[in-house]
């Protein structure tokens, strides 16, 4: 296969569960709760995606089951952050910490103590679109992806239409920006919060199911390793935009596959990939300290909203 | 913040246990739905911990550093500042730590001072950069320390392979002028590995409660935590007090990594993932309500836990996993404040 085929393709195939993700935290950040939980719902994503397909024999049903095993474990800190006014971060910390435990402790004890599930034989397949996938070198790339690669995109454009385009979206970014007037115009800042956050877990639970169910063919402790936290990333680098988030996400993408076919391409000759590893991380924090343009956070995240009405 | 006031407010030594006693409680139903038995799980837990002299020095060698990382989230937290960077200052202290033990040649007592040093210096500058651009460009701390932990895994790993061997997964092993063992303490305990670290830890744990209630600049960094503005107000610089606390928070989180690197382990090997010591500080910092002593009783019970938890995997054959699902339910119990709420019920009951 062609070089920059190649490289394109890894770029797609890194850049779908990120997009997916970070779409995820979008929703939530939007209405204004923090999501670090990011990390720990792709992980229980992957690992329930994983564990279903392995006893339905169906991908399909494993990424349902991830989804919903998403929107669960968004549901405590939801409760956490939105009823009982906890501090965010902490319980998206926590949740991080409660995914990962959860998903190893249940694959040891499923499968007499291995680190790792079986490998999965009917992973989701590569879906080439007919005529497109023909095009020289980006075709292959491009137009034969796994099928989450089209859901991520399908979910990005559905994302802007429905935030920006629609009354429920302008609710729910009323609610992360000013959650009092929101309130005054009669729009339940709880309400929105819950569903934002637990759309996030939806998101979030399919873009891990690509994880162990497309790109990989099995779920261990390593599936996830930081990509909630890339996901986080490209949804501040792309100031907290759906168009900017996927951009972000895809760039990201891109770092991720030059670090892994570095090596390939002869590129570790001069940078050792640890420093390609690095740079998603590096640019988020210039991109933060306003070197790559101010980042402009919605102006009620991170606070806990109380009700006037008791 | 947020959740410092409420800390300061409402956890006493009640919530916390009932806290814990919750965590537990969800541990034992994931246990029961896995088809172990918990009361036998918990049992060799509690028991593996304590019962042999060895045993016991291995439970205080996993205490040690998660007293450090716990006073280093607790610090921040106490001036306002959520330090989610300590897994990554943990890991640059053992890096600054082994460099100087691997690549200095100086005499016993003072080789292990400049490794610590180089630790708890290595930590501070790592938490320096996300307290200067919160203080001179309001940019949120807990992101930036969360991309900084990333950075310190590959730089570590990177410098490992390339800088400190040539090619290899891990470095030489320490020299003895450098390592905080002690062959007196460790056959004390039948031979544990137990080490100075602990010496450290309390050390620090002083310290933190000596600087923050006995010091002006103390009465400083906790009068920022509590109302940058009133303090702003009163003459205090804000900017520097963010600014000194990260690297306070930061040099502890180091001297976590030091006393790791030299004590525990004697060499430096690349990492596929966190060691997750730092992140356990942030369950031990809330638990302890942000205060040394309680810090110290938090990091206690994780400590025993953690060591307890790898043994309960040989006498019940209960996964380790389920300890780290106790430690997150601890926390968003903590955190959001279960036990308040249910104390609260219980009182609207008792009136009725």
């Amino acid at each position: 296969m062609d070089m920059l085929t190649s490289i394109l393709q890894t770029t797609v195939l890194y850049a779908t569960p990120l997009i997916l993700a970070a779409m995820g935290g979008l929703f939530s950040e939007r209405s204004g709760v923090v999501n670090i939980g990011l990390e720990g719902l792709m992980t229980i994503g992957a690992f329930t995606a994983a564990i279903s397909t392995l006893a339905t024999g169906n991908p399909w049903v494993g990424l349902l089951a991830a989804m919903l095993a998403g929107i669960l474990f968004a549901i405590p800190h939801a409760v956490a952050s939105i009823t009982f006014r906890a501090d965010q971060v902490v319980s998206g910390v926590a949740i991080n910490f409660l995914a990962l435990g959860i998903a190893v402790y249940l694959v040891k004890s499923m499968y007499e103590g291995a680190a790792q599930t079986p490998a999965i034989a009917d992973t989701l397949k590569r879906l080439p679109i007919p005529g497109l996938s023909e095009i020289p070198v980006i075709g292959p790339a491009l137009f034969n992806a796994f099928p989450t690669t089209y859901i991520a995109v399908l979910v990005t454009i559905l994302s802007f239409f429905i935030l920006y385009r629609t009354p429920f979206g302008m609710r729910l970014r009323a609610v992360g920006e000013h959650p009092r007037a929101a309130e005054t115009n009669g729009v339940s800042v709880i309400q929105m919060r819950y569903i934002a956050v637990l759309v996030s877990g939806a998101l979030a639970g399919i873009g891990g199911a690509g994880l162990s169910i497309a790109i990989g063919s099995e779920f261990n402790q390593t599936t996830v390793a930081g990509q909630g936290f890339i996901a986080l990333a490209a949804l501040i680098f792309g100031k907290w935009h759906p168009f900017g988030a996927f951009g972000a996400a895809t760039f990201f993408g891109f770092a991720v596959s030059l670090a892994l076919i570095g090596q390939l391409i002869g590129l570790t000759a001069y940078v050792p990939s640890e420093v390609l590893s690095m740079l998603p991380y590096i640019l988020t924090i210039l991109a933060l300290a306003g070197f790559v343009g101010r980042a402009e956070a919605p102006a009620a995240i991170g606070k806990p909203y109380e009700t006037d009405s008791r | 913040m947020q959740v410092l006031s409420k800390i300061n407010k409402q956890s006493t030594l009640l919530s916390s246990v009932i806290s814990v006693l919750l965590g537990m409680l969800v541990g034992a139903v994931l246990m029961i739905a896995a088809g172990y038995n918990p009361i036998l799980a918990y049992g060799a837990l509690f028991k593996s911990a304590f019962l042999q002299p060895y045993d016991m020095g291995e439970t205080i060698r996993t205490i040690t550093p998660l007293i450090l990382t716990g006073l280093a989230v607790g610090l921040a937290f106490r001036t306002g500042l959520f330090n989610i960077g300590v897994e990554g200052q943990f890991i640059i202290g053992q890096l600054t730590a082994v460099i100087v033990a691997l690549k200095l040649d100086l005499p016993p007592v003072l080789h292990v001072t400049a490794a610590v040093l180089a630790g708890a210096l290595g930590g501070a500058l790592w938490a320096a950069l996300p307290g200067l651009l919160k203080a001179t460009r309001g940019v949120h701390e807990v992101i930036t320390t969360i991309m900084m932990n990333f950075i310190a895994l590959y730089l570590a790993n990177v410098t490992v392979r390339t800088w400190l061997t040539s090619g290899a997964d891990s470095t030489s092993r320490i020299p003895e002028s450098a390592s905080l063992r002690w062959d007196f303490l460790s056959s004390m305990f039948e031979g544990s590995r137990i080490h100075l670290g602990i010496l450290l830890a309390l050390l620090a744990a002083f310290f933190m409660y000596f600087l923050l209630w006995r010091t002006t600049l103390g009465f400083e960094l906790r009068s920022v935590g509590l109302n940058p503005h009133a303090s702003e107000y009163a003459g205090m610089s804000v900017k520097r007090n963010i600014v000194l606390s990260m690297m306070i928070s930061g040099s502890f989180a180091g001297i976590a990594g030091a006393s790791e690197v030299l004590g525990t382990a004697g060499y430096l090997s690349i990492q596929g993932a966190f060691t997750g010591i730092g992140f356990d500080g942030i369950a031990v910092a809330l638990l302890g309500a942000n205060a040394p002593l309680g810090i110290l009783l938090g990091a206690t019970l994780f400590g025993v836990l953690t060591y307890g938890g790898s043994n309960m995997q040989f006498a019940a054959g209960v996964p380790f996993e389920v300890v780290r699902v106790v430690f997150a339910a601890i926390i968003l119990f903590v955190a959001a404040n279960i036990s308040g709420w249910i104390m609260q019920k219980f009182k609207k009951g008792g009136k009725k």
